[in-house]
């Protein structure tokens, strides 16, 4: 299992984690067969400080599930930044992962975009694994 | 009729990829427990281990999530659909790595909060988790330090650069009489550790500076200010509203302390309610004015308690709130505080953006470096201990004039002097020669400034100030008295 962004889907990313910094960033991935071909920046809703926390609503999911059925594609999964920490997964996300989502994660540090990684809940819910992801 | 429930992408890998999948039942709990018997897969991540729906999963019975209904339990009619619908949520690390498991240790020692729904488990994972930056170990920061460490509190700093006195044991309950002349920091981990093993404790020997205060709180969750003196509170405040952390704030004098929490995001700083410091010298601090031993123990411990609450996410925290609590009458006040637009540090214009020479603002000027390595008279309106020894054992005639009060003669006096308190030299000054040398002395030279200073206004030309009070002459030229 992998995940491929297309060169637009890698640049969305990383220039909405540089929008919202030093606050976290979210967004869907829309695509297809592995391949996210789409992005759709979400409102950052959390209640618990937008620099360490992200949220989104159900109603901005649903609206995310209905643009993949939209244009023929797939919901796979969604993206967030970590304003001046690794890209690499935290209990939190651990906490609150779905299964087969593709989580990307881009490290943000002082305003610049660094490392991009992606990761996807074991099946038993206990760690996430990394996964390969090319743009 | 059966109903049919919404899957969403994730789950749809249990669900044979449909969409939607038909159930019965009468309630939505019930239509729930035959989704999960129909494809068991999709039980651990609807469900916790405890068997409460997970708190990332909504379900909405067809518009209206559940949870604004009657949860599991709302009944459902022929026709009606319900929606899972996955909660997106996650961040970056709190603390690197992370410390959230508590060992069978931990669950004993902290049972007492574990059972109590308000902290229980999660709560005191975020203790653990949790950090406070102690500025000073001294009064407050004693009962504070030591309260947050048994709480389980992960990391406590402490900003402390003096060694334990046996003036400070009176209060100060961190240190004991066997660590008199030791460092307070060395002490206070010792005795923080030894009430806690299972936290971190991080020294800093050093003064709060406006070069490092910010890079002393960024790893801090709260700043608890314990500092006796202005230059340092309004550093603590600015830094921490420059920082975004909360400030625990406390201060004492003599029966009455004070308490709130400053800087938060909504709230008011320690500015908005004083934008300026008192004149120098206006304001006694503890050393020159007293102060009762058990009062820190309260003031310290609100500060706790509300960085506790702060960092469980609790209660109704005192921000916008000023407490003060007056220990002879035994009785609470609290006054409401604003935040203040005009604010210079936290206002919607600020003009403090950054740390600012705060000795410099509070309006006491450094002494001359020279002055301070040799001990010497910096002026011409000064002497010395040294000085003052040598001219009563050369026989020279100079009054010394002792204007600290009465309880404080009592314990130390330089012989020979003349008791007038500061408060009763307006009317008594007559009875000073103005033919003699002069010298006016207290503790430690605040009050006998301000006593030469007055003298002077009234005509007196041959006036000093002993330079650092009878503290000095103690340490220099008679160390059989004893010191307070």
């Amino acid at each position: 299992m992998g995940l491929r962004l297309t060169a637009d889907v890698d640049s969305a990313i990383r220039a909405h984690g540089v929008e919202t910094y030093p606050n976290e960033c979210c967004g869907a991935l829309i695509g297809r067969d592995g391949v996210a071909t789409e992005t759709l920046a979400l409102p950052n809703m959390t209640e618990e400080g937008p620099r360490r926390r992200f949220k989104v609503r159900p109603q901005d999911y649903r609206a995310a599930e209905g643009r993949a059925a939209q244009v023929g594609a797939e919901l796979l999964g969604f993206y967030h930044s970590h304003p001046d920490h690794p890209a690499k997964p935290s209990q939190t996300d651990l906490d609150y992962a779905w299964p087969f989502f593709s989580y990307v994660i881009v490290s943000v540090r002082e305003g610049v975009s660094g490392d991009m990684t992606s990761w996807r809940l074991r099946g038993d819910r206990s760690a996430f694994d990394p996964e390969s992801l090319d743009s | 009729m059966p109903n049919t429930i919404h899957i969403p992408t994730p789950l749809r890998p249990f669900t044979e990829k449909k969409e939607s999948v038909e159930v019965t039942g009468a309630t939505v709990g019930e239509l729930l427990a035959d989704l999960t018997k129909q494809y068991e897969g999709l039980r651990k991540h609807l469900y916790a281990d405890d068997g409460r729906l997970r708190n990332f999963v909504n379900v909405y019975l067809n518009d209206e999530d559940i949870r604004y209904l009657q949860k599991e339990k709302t009944p459902v009619k022929p026709g009606d659909s319900l929606s899972i619908v996955p909660s997106v949520a996650g961040g970056a690390p709190t603390a690197a790595p992370p410390r959230t498991d508590l060992s069978a240790e931990e669950i004993k020692r902290y049972s007492r909060h574990l059972i109590m729904p308000e902290v229980g488990v999660d709560g005191q994972k975020k203790l653990k988790a949790g950090s406070v930056l102690c500025i000073g170990a001294g009064g407050l920061g004693s009962p504070a330090a030591m309260y947050l460490a048994a709480a389980g509190v992960g990391r406590i700093g402490i900003v402390d650069f003096d060694v334990v006195d046996f003036s400070n044991l009176q209060r100060q309950l961190l240190h004991g009489t066997s660590s008199v002349g030791r460092s307070k920091l060395e002490s206070a981990k010792d005795r923080l550790h030894d009430l806690n093993p299972h936290i971190e404790i991080d020294t800093y020997e050093t003064t709060v500076s406006s070069d490092n205060a910010l890079d002393l709180f960024k790893p801090y969750d709260v700043i608890l200010d314990g500092t006796d003196n202005f230059p340092t509170r309004y550093l603590v405040n600015d830094a921490c509203v420059l920082a975004g952390k909360p400030n625990a704030y406390g201060s004492i004098f003599r029966f009455e302390g004070q308490a709130s929490v400053f800087a938060t995001k909504e709230g008011p700083c320690y500015r908005c309610l004083y934008p300026e410091p008192p004149p120098p010298g206006l304001v006694p601090s503890c050393a020159e004015g007293g102060v009762l031993g058990v009062l820190p123990g309260i003031i310290g411990v609100i500060q706790a308690t509300e960085a506790i609450k702060l960092i469980l996410g609790i209660g109704d925290p005192l921000i916008g709130r000023f407490l003060i609590y007056d220990a002879l009458k035994m009785r609470f006040r609290e006054l409401k505080l604003r935040k203040d637009a005009d604010c210079p540090v936290c206002g919607t214009h600020p003009t403090v953006t950054k740390l600012i020479d705060y000795e410099q603002f509070c309006g006491i000027r450094p002494e001359p470096a020279a002055a301070q390595a040799t001990g010497a008279a910096v002026n011409e309106w000064e002497t010395t201990s040294v000085d003052l020894k040598k001219r009563i054992d050369a026989g020279d005639d100079v009054f010394i004039l002792d204007v600290r009060e009465p309880n404080e003669y009592q314990i130390c006096r330089i012989p020979g002097s003349v008791l007038i308190p500061l408060g009763e030299l307006p009317r008594r000054y007559a009875e000073l020669p103005k033919d003699k040398d002069i010298v006016a002395h207290c503790k430690m030279g605040g009050r006998s400034a301000k006593a030469q200073e007055f003298l002077q206004s009234v005509g007196f030309k041959r006036v000093k100030n002993l330079k650092g009070g009878i503290l000095d002459w103690i340490d220099k030229v008679d160390p059989s008295q004893p010191k307070y």
